[in-house]
């Protein structure tokens, strides 16, 4: 997967200006960066659901903004989605929701829907949770049942929206696992969306760092841990000032405060 | 002057809301045939949206009746012509009140519970998911609930007439003393098939198509915030009730 000068612009607000990324297949790739610097409307670009301004996103020789709904549909279904809040239905249980796809797209017969459906939710640690309804679920339990659901038809390429938000270290250790797992059993691309650098570390082969609309770094965790540029030092070191500001834009502070005027 | 912002804004922003339901409710058409794959959503909302909405339709088409028989008993008294009763009650229902009341109920009980529901669905990216395991949401969704809206409001109508007139015989002829046959052989006599309830029946159906497409929408283009979800909730009521009070009188006027 390639993405070429990816621009976007939402209000007044640039989001990419020019932002290249290659996502090498078979791998782990994490795309960080502060909040609100574009990284989910990244992976809505991915899968066609927000159009960018200008750019190439190919996946499979595919441009993706040039697609039709219908091609957008055929691709969706070899992409495995991971939303941040999980998304399940809450009309259906666990087992349904699994299912969900499986009914939607193929005729099978029901023994054997029923045995993938459990095999995924076994890979997941839920078999047990088949009937439980959404509202019945942990954090944790809808994220690992909507991880399920995303790797239901195998996908070739699984995309994670901040898959580590609240996600307690047992919940965490277990999510990462499975990610690890499903990239080497089922040899699938990953695109990982977060803000966590230990834990992406421990998963990610490769991570870009997107900062005001660009790719200000890019490697292995190993070698991001060392980069000295002020980007890379600032985020992974938690710094609360440096390249990106601690200020939202304002006006001078004594003015807002009205000790100017009070001068005058 | 940008109208969006000028003193027109308030009108330009209901005349785009207007345009976009109308694109919305194509849309939907279109997605019809695709959603008879997902004929189970299809009963699941006619069993949700007409079945679950009969006490309210059944206990105010009673009242509805009863307070007409009232009314209408001291009215014709006056002129020494309530073996009438049935028949003025049986037309105002089955002409009148029968598809409009039911359309405005309708759209209290049913049309905000499916804003309300699919709003929550845009909240909580269950459509966006959907969308991501390439399945349509407006023929998964908006669809089943549009069609289920067309098949459940003529049916509601006529359980809320069957009501009505039930209402006004128990209050013309047990209560008041009004004679029986006269009741039923009046009103049989007077109303004719199909100027009178097949028309009300074609009301009620169109009425149905546009509060079911009005909450579909409100619901799918809700802000997902719980403030947007409640706007879209009152949305959906105040233009139902207003489209489908001018929805009659056009229908009226071309089917007297």
């Amino acid at each position: 997967m390639r993405v070429r000068g990816l621009r976007t612009v939402l209000g007044r607000k640039t989001i990419f200006d020019g932002v290249d990324v290659d996502i090498p297949r078979g791998k782990v790739t994490a795309i960080m960066g502060p909040s609100g610097c574009g990284k989910t409307t990244m992976l809505r670009h991915i899968t066609g659901q927000r159009m960018p301004d200008a750019g190439r996103i190919e996946i499979d020789g595919a441009n993706v903004p040039t697609l039709s709904r219908q091609a957008l549909f055929d691709l969706r279904e070899k992409i495995g989605y991971l939303f941040q809040n999980s998304a399940l239905l809450t009309d259906y249980d666990v087992f349904e929701n699994v299912a969900f796809p499986l009914r939607q797209h193929l005729r099978l017969p029901e023994d054997v829907l029923r045995n993938i459906v459990l095999t995924k939710l076994e890979a997941v640690g839920l078999r047990g949770a088949a009937a439980l309804m959404p509202a019945e679920l942990s954090g944790g339990m809808a994220r690992r049942v909507a991880l399920a659901r995303a790797i239901i038809r195998d996908p070739m390429l699984i995309l994670y929206d901040e898959p580590f938000v609240g996600l307690d270290p047992i919940a965490l250790n277990q999510v990462l696992r499975m990610i690890r797992t499903l990239n080497d059993t089922l040899g699938v691309t990953s695109v990982l969306v977060a803000h966590e650098f230990s834990a992406v570390a421990r998963v990610a082969d490769l991570v870009y760092l997107l900062a005001g609309g660009k790719v200000v770094a890019q490697g292995t965790p190993e070698a991001l841990r060392k980069d000295p540029s002020p980007w890379t030092r600032q985020f992974f070191g938690g710094e609360a000032d440096g390249p990106v500001p601690f200020q939202y834009p304002a006006r001078d502070y004594a003015t807002d405060l009205g000790f100017s005027e009070a001068a005058r | 002057m940008n109208a969006r912002s000028g003193p027109f804004a308030g009108i330009a922003d209901a005349l785009a809301q207007v345009g976009a339901c109308g694109l919305f409710g194509l849309q939907v058409l279109a997605a019809l045939p695709a959603s008879l794959r997902h004929w189970r959503e299809s009963v699941r909302q006619i069993w949700f949206t007409g079945a679950m909405s009969l006490v309210i339709i059944m206990t105010c088409g009673l009242f509805v009746g009863m307070v007409l028989g009232l009314q209408l008993y001291y009215v014709l008294s006056i002129f020494g012509g309530t073996a009438a009763l049935g028949t003025v009650v049986s037309l105002s229902l089955y002409r009148e009140l029968g598809p409009v009341v039911t359309a405005l109920l309708f759209a209290g009980r049913a049309g905000t519970s499916i804003t309300a529901e699919i709003g929550l669905m845009r909240a909580t990216d269950q459509l966006d998911a959907m969308e991501m395991m390439a399945v349509d949401p407006i023929a998964y969704v908006a669809a089943p609930r549009f069609l289920a809206g067309i098949i459940a409001m003529p049916l509601l109508a006529c359980v809320f007439n069957a009501l009505g007139i039930f209402g006004a015989h128990l209050v013309g002829v047990s209560w008041l003393g009004l004679d029986n046959g006269t009741f039923w052989s009046n009103m049989t006599s007077s109303v004719d098939v199909w100027k009178d309830v097949v028309n009300g029946v074609w009301k009620s159906v169109a009425f149905g198509a546009v509060v079911a497409l009005i909450a579909v929408f409100q619901g799918y283009t809700t802000a997902p915030t719980s403030e947007g979800v409640a706007h879209a909730t009152t949305r959906t009521v105040v233009f139902s009730s207003i489209v489908v009070l001018a929805i009659d009188f056009v229908m009226t006027a071309f089917l007297m």
